[in-house]
C-alpha cells in the first residue's frame, strides 16, 4: 500500500492500493447542509484580477471576438513560458497557467485540421507562418484530411444536406474528461508508474492490431504525464508528488485541465466534478488553522477566473453551430452519494458564489446536479443563484445515478460520463426533421435539389395519410442511422488516430468505456408533423417538380408541449425507434450507443438548412432547440410544457434531454424569497417525474430587446443566459441568433 | 364523505372555462394550477380580461375531470409543506359556486389547498344564497379578495356596482375566520387618492384574518383585448403607477405588516 506524508489526516485503505478518487472521496468528505451565510466575498485581490481580465474580455469584444492569436507557435504542452493575466499583478494570482503566454490569446492548434487552423486565424485577420503551413499539409496528416479522405461519395451528399450535421470533422470531438483529481491526490510519480504497470499488462505477447494500438496509447499519454510534470516546472511547481494542501490541490489539478486545453481544441472541454473533492482539502486545512474561509473562497474565486479564460480559435461555421463562442468548461456541483449522503459541501456553495463574488458567466458551465432530496438550504441557494444570474444548469442525479454511480462528470454540456472510467464518442445529430421530408419527397432534397440516399417513390397523394408517411418514414430513419453511425464510425477512428487526446487520456483507467453519443435535430418538429398528419388534414403544396415546398394545416392537431399524451406519445415513439435503429449498428470500437436530444444553438443551422415541415414550420425557420416545445406551441404554460418533456424515458436517451425555459422573474413571485420556493418547486416537480435536464431563465423579453439594441449598456457586458446545454453572454450572439432566443415562449408575460 | 349533491340539482355542475395555467405562482401561496372561469357581472375600466366577461364558454369541464387534470401538476406543489395547490379565479368564481364547491371538495379530500380569487360581487345576504356560500367556504383554504375602491359612488363609476355587498362579504369572511389576501389595483389619477387608500386601510385593519396585502400596479398589457373585441377602452391613456407611486399606496395600506402567508 502506497503511502505519502501529504495524506496525512485523510482516511480510507481502498484508494491507496489504486488509482480511485471517488473511494477517496467517499471516505473523507463532509456533507454540508447549512446555509450560505458562511461565505466570503471577493478579495482585494479577487477585484483586481477580475477587474484586469474583464478589461482585457472588453478589448477582446472591441477587436471583433478575438484579441490575439498565435501564427508561429504550435501549441503543446510547453509550448510557452509562463504567462500571466496581467504581469503586474502576477503575485496575486492563487492558481496560475494560461493556454499561451498571454490572457486571451488564441493557440495555433492544427492537427485537428490544418486548414481550419488556418482560417479561423484569417477570419481574425492573422496569417499562419508559412512554413508551419507548409508543414502540416505535406507533410503531415491531420484529421479532417483524413476524414474527408476516406468518406464515401453518400456520406459528403448527407453531409452536404445536413441530413447529418454538425460532425466533427472540422473541429475536435472533445467531450473526453481527464479525472484532473488525481493529479492532486496522487501526483505524476504515481500515475506515471501505474500507465507503465498497465502497459506490461497490455496483451500475453501477440501483437494483435488492438494491443498494438493500446500499447502506443499508453506509451502516448506517459509521454503526456511527463510533459505536464515540465509544464508545471515553467510555472514553478513540482507535481511529482500528490498536493499537500488546498492551495497545492486546486493549482495541480488546474494543471491537468490545462494540459488538456493546450493539446486538445474540442467542442466540448469539460473541468468535471471536483467539488466535494477539492472540499476535503479546505476542511483539514480550515481545521489545521492554516487556511481562513476568505482564502479558500479566493483561490476557488480564482481557480474559476481560469475557466473563465479557456478560449480556442474557431472558423466561422464552427461559430454557427455554437454560437457565442462556448467551451463548455463544464463544472458539476451536488448530487447525492450511492449511500445516500448529500455530496453538498461548503465548496459546492463556493463554486455557486464565484457568480456573486465575480457576477455572471457562462463559464464555466456550473451545473447543479438536483435531486428533490438534498438539502433546502442548498437548493433554496442555487435558485437564488438562478434568478438572480440565469447562469446555472440543473440535471437530475436521480435519473443519472442509478447508470452512471455518483462520481459522474458532466463531459459536454449535459452529457454524463464516469470521472476517469469512461470516454465519450461525440457524434453530433441526426436531422429527423429532414428525414420526414425525404420521406415525403422520396430521397429528394427539398433545399440542395438532388438525390439523397436511395431513389424511393414519392408521396404522390394530395392529403398525407398517415400510414403511408409512416411506413416510409421509417424507412428513412433505418437509411439515415446508417449512414449516420458509419460516418461517426469513420470520424472517431480517424480522431485516435491523428488527434488522441493523450492528456486526457492519462488521467482516465487504461481499460475505458466508451459510449457512441449520437444525437436527435428537429424533435419537435416531427412529433408536430405527425400529429397533424394523424388528427388534422395535412395538405401538401408542392413545386413544379413536385417536390413539397409548404404544408396546409386543416383543423386542430394536439402539439407538444402541452401535456396531451396524444402528441407526447409520438414523441416517446420517435425516440425509441431511432435509438433502436442506430443500436443494431456496429459502433467504432465496441462502443455503446446512446442518443440525445440536445442541439446546443445548432437549432438554427439545422432550421436554415430543412424545408417547410407539415406543423406549419416555414422553410428554414430555426428548429425548436433540444428537447423543447416548438415555438408558439406551448398554450398551457410552464408546467404543462415541462410535463411533456418529463415523458422522454432519460434512459432512451442516456447522452442527455435538453430543455430551456425562460420565466419572467414576476410570473415567478412577488418577493425575492418566494421566487426562491417557487423555483425549488418547480425544480422538485419536474425532476420527481424523472425528466433529465432544464436551463433556467429568469428576466423578461423586455430586457431581452434592450441588450440586443444598447449592447454597449454597462449592465449587459455580463449579461448571462441559457441556451440549450450552455450558457452564453446574450451581446455575444448574432443578431440573427438573439432574435430567435426573443421568439421563444417567455413564461408569465402576462 | 360530504354530500357530492350540487346545488343547483341532481345533474353534475359543469364549468364553463376560460383558461388553464398550470404555473400560478402569484395568485396564492406556492406554485398553483390556477382555473380562469368565464364570466362577470363587473366591468371594471382598466379589467384586463374582458374576454372573460360572457357568461358562454366552449370550453366545459365536469369538476371530476378538471380535478384529474389538475393532478397532472401535483408533483410540482410542494412535498414537506405542501404550498402550492389550485385557485380558482375568473371571470368571477362566485357565478358557478356549485361547480368550484364540487372543484374544491374533490381537492380537499386530495389533501390539495384550495384558493378562491374573488371580487364577491354575487354576494347576497340572503340565506338561501349564505347557504351556498357557506358549503363553498367549507373547501377553501384561502379567499383572495379585491377592493376596488372604498366609496360607493366611485365605485359603481369604475365597475357599474355598489361595493356594499362585497365589503359585507369581506366582513363574512373575517368573522367565519376565513384567511384573506386583499389585493387593490392602483390606477393613476382613479384608485390612488391618499383619502380613499386610508379608508381602505381602515377597512382592511377591522378584518381579523387577512394574511396577506397587496398593491396590484395598473398595466396596459390587456388592453389589446378591448380593441380585439371592439369594446371602447374607457381609460384611454392613462399612464401605469410609478415605482414611487406603488411604495406610496403601500405604505397606507401598510402592506409589510401582513406578514402572513
Amino acid at each position: 500500500m502506497q503511502d505519502f506524508q501529504q495524506w496525512n489526516g485523510f482516511e480510507g485503505r481502498i484508494w491507496k492500493e489504486e488509482v480511485n478518487v471517488r473511494d477517496f472521496i467517499q471516505k473523507n468528505y463532509h456533507p454540508y447542509d447549512g446555509d450560505e451565510s458562511f461565505l466570503a466575498g471577493p478579495t482585494q485581490a479577487t477585484d483586481k484580477l477580475w477587474g484586469a481580465l474583464q478589461k482585457l474580455q472588453k478589448e477582446e469584444r472591441a477587436k471583433g471576438g478575438v484579441l490575439d492569436c498565435e501564427t508561429k507557435v504550435v501549441s503543446g504542452l510547453t509550448s510557452y513560458g509562463p504567462g500571466y493575466i496581467d504581469p503586474e499583478l502576477k503575485d496575486l494570482e492563487q492558481v496560475v497557467g494560461l493556454q499561451t503566454d498571454k490572457p486571451l490569446k488564441r493557440a495555433f492548434m492544427p492537427y485537428g485540421g490544418i486548414k481550419m487552423a488556418v482560417q479561423a486565424a484569417e477570419n481574425y485577420g492573422y496569417e499562419i507562418d508559412p512554413e508551419l503551413k507548409k508543414i502540416f499539409t505535406q507533410y503531415m496528416t491531420t484529421h479532417n484530411d483524413a476524414v474527408f479522405g476516406a468518406y464515401t461519395p453518400e456520406m459528403r451528399l448527407a453531409r452536404k444536406t445536413h441530413v447529418v450535421t454538425g460532425l466533427p470533422d472540422t473541429y475536435g470531438r472533445g467531450r473526453i474528461v481527464g479525472d484532473y483529481r488525481r493529479i492532486a491526490l496522487y501526483g505524476i510519480d504515481y500515475l506515471i508508474q501505474a500507465k507503465e504497470q498497465d502497459k506490461l499488462n497490455c496483451g500475453c505477447g501477440n501483437m494483435y492490431d488492438e494491443v498494438i494500438r493500446l500499447r502506443e496509447e499508453i506509451q502516448m499519454q506517459i509521454n503526456a504525464l511527463k510533459g505536464m510534470k515540465e509544464m508545471a516546472k515553467i510555472y514553478g511547481y513540482d507535481i511529482s508528488q500528490p498536493a499537500k494542501n488546498a492551495k497545492e490541490a486546486c493549482q495541480w489539478l488546474y494543471f491537468g485541465y490545462l494540459a488538456a486545453v493546450k493539446t486538445q481544441n474540442g467542442a466540448a472541454m469539460s473541468v468535471g466534478r471536483i467539488s466535494t473533492f477539492l472540499d476535503i482539502y479546505f476542511e483539514r486545512d480550515l481545521k489545521n488553522g492554516v487556511l481562513t474561509e476568505g482564502e479558500a473562497q479566493e483561490l476557488i474565486d480564482h481557480l474559476t477566473m481560469k475557466f473563465r479564460m479557456v478560449k480556442f480559435a474557431r472558423i466561422p461555421s464552427y461559430n454557427q453551430l455554437f454560437s457565442g463562442d462556448p467551451t463548455w468548461a463544464t463544472l458539476e456541483v451536488a448530487g447525492i452519494g450511492m449511500d445516500g449522503r448529500s455530496m453538498v459541501t461548503k465548496t459546492d456553495f463556493r463554486f455557486l458564489h464565484t457568480l456573486e463574488n465575480m457576477g455572471p458567466s457562462p463559464e464555466p458551465n456550473l451545473t447543479v446536479l438536483y435531486s428533490s432530496a438534498l438539502g433546502e438550504n442548498f437548493k433554496k441557494y442555487a435558485a437564488k443563484i438562478s434568478v438572480d444570474t440565469s447562469s446555472i444548469q440543473y440535471e437530475n442525479d436521480d435519473v443519472m445515478k442509478p447508470v452512471w454511480g455518483d462520481d459522474y462528470s458532466i463531459c459536454c454540456c449535459v452529457s454524463a460520463t464516469q470521472t476517469g472510467k469512461e470516454i465519450q464518442f461525440f457524434g453530433a445529430r441526426a436531422n429527423l426533421g429532414k428525414a420526414l421530408l425525404y420521406a415525403i419527397n422520396g430521397g429528394f432534397d427539398e433545399k440542395h435539389r438532388i438525390q439523397v440516399g436511395p431513389k424511393m417513390a414519392p408521396i404522390t397523394s394530395e392529403y398525407l395519410d398517415y400510414n403511408e408517411v409512416m411506413e416510409k418514414y421509417e424507412f428513412w430513419l433505418d437509411w439515415l442511422a446508417d449512414i449516420y453511425v458509419n460516418t461517426l464510425n469513420l470520424i472517431h477512428y480517424m480522431h485516435d488516430k491523428y488527434y488522441y487526446e493523450a492528456a486526457e487520456m492519462a488521467l482516465i483507467d487504461t481499460d475505458v468505456r466508451r459510449t457512441f453519443a449520437t444525437g436527435i435535430a428537429g424533435f419537435s418538429h416531427v412529433i408536430d408533423s405527425l400529429s397533424a398528419i394523424k388528427y388534422a388534414k395535412v395538405k401538401v403544396i408542392r413545386d413544379e417538380e413536385g417536390i413539397s415546398k409548404d404544408f396546409e394545416i386543416e383543423g386542430d392537431f394536439p402539439k407538444y408541449g402541452n401535456d396531451d399524451d396524444r402528441a407526447d406519445e409520438i414523441g416517446v415513439w420517435l425516440l425509441k425507434t431511432f435509438l433502436e435503429k442506430i443500436k443494431r449498428r456496429h459502433t467504432y470500437r465496441n462502443s455503446e450507443a446512446t442518443t440525445s436530444i440536445l442541439t446546443i444553438t445548432s437549432n438554427l443551422v439545422y432550421g436554415e438548412a430543412t424545408g417547410a415541415m407539415p406543423d406549419g414550420r416555414k422553410a428554414y425557420a430555426p428548429f425548436a432547440p433540444g428537447a423543447s416545445p416548438s415555438y408558439g406551441a406551448e398554450q398551457n404554460g410552464l408546467l404543462a410544457s415541462l410535463n411533456s418533456v418529463a415523458k422522454l424515458p432519460y434512459h432512451w436517451s442516456l447522452d442527455g434531454i435538453s430543455n430551456t425555459q425562460t420565466i419572467n422573474p414576476g410570473a415567478l413571485g412577488h418577493s425575492e424569497e418566494e421566487r426562491k420556493e417557487n423555483l425549488v418547486q418547480v425544480l422538485d416537480g419536474y425532476f420527481d417525474q424523472g425528466a433529465h435536464h432544464l436551463n433556467v431563465n429568469v428576466f423578461g423579453t423586455e430586457k431581452l430587446l434592450d441588450a440586443m439594441e444598447h449592447p454597449e449598456k454597462e449592465e449587459y457586458a455580463n449579461f448571462t443566459i441559457r441556451v440549450s446545454g450552455y450558457a452564453v453572454k446574450f451581446i455575444d450572439l448574432t443578431r440573427k441568433q438573439q432574435l430567435d432566443v426573443i421568439s421563444r415562449t417567455c413564461h408569465g408575460v402576462l | 364523505m360530504l354530500s357530492a349533491v350540487p346545488a343547483m340539482g341532481s345533474c353534475e355542475p359543469v364549468g364553463l372555462v376560460h383558461s388553464l395555467e398550470s404555473f400560478g405562482s402569484v395568485d396564492g401561496p406556492g406554485v398553483r394550477f390556477v382555473v380562469f372561469l368565464q364570466g362577470c357581472a363587473m366591468r371594471c375600466q382598466y379589467c384586463h380580461n374582458p374576454e372573460t366577461w360572457a357568461c358562454t364558454s366552449s370550453s366545459q369541464w365536469t369538476p371530476e375531470a378538471l380535478f384529474k387534470h389538475a393532478l397532472r401538476y401535483r408533483s410540482y406543489w410542494g412535498k414537506r409543506d405542501r404550498r402550492g395547490g389550485i385557485t380558482v379565479s375568473g371571470g368571477e368564481p362566485l357565478l358557478q359556486m356549485p361547480f368550484v364547491t364540487e372543484f374544491f371538495r374533490l381537492a380537499r379530500e386530495n389533501g390539495v389547498h384550495t384558493a378562491l380569487d374573488t371580487a364577491g360581487q354575487p354576494f347576497r345576504e340572503d340565506p338561501e344564497f349564505l347557504a351556498r356560500f357557506d358549503r363553498l367556504l367549507e373547501q377553501t383554504n384561502l379567499v383572495i379578495l379585491d377592493l376596488k375602491e372604498m366609496d360607493e359612488e366611485k365605485h359603481k363609476a369604475l365597475t357599474g356596482h355598489t361595493n356594499r355587498n362585497i365589503l359585507a362579504m369581506a366582513r363574512y369572511l373575517s368573522d367565519k375566520g376565513i384567511p384573506l389576501w386583499i389585493r387593490h389595483v392602483l390606477v393613476p389619477g382613479l384608485t390612488d387618492d391618499p383619502q380613499g387608500l386610508k379608508e381602505l386601510d381602515e377597512f382592511i385593519r377591522s378584518l381579523k384574518t387577512v394574511e396577506r396585502v397587496e398593491i396590484l400596479p395598473y398595466h396596459t398589457l390587456g388592453r389589446f383585448k378591448w380593441d380585439r373585441l371592439g369594446i371602447p377602452y374607457p381609460l384611454g391613456d392613462t399612464r401605469v403607477p410609478t415605482r414611487e407611486e406603488v411604495e406610496q399606496a403601500e405604505a397606507i395600506l401598510h402592506t409589510v405588516e401582513y406578514t402572513g402567508s
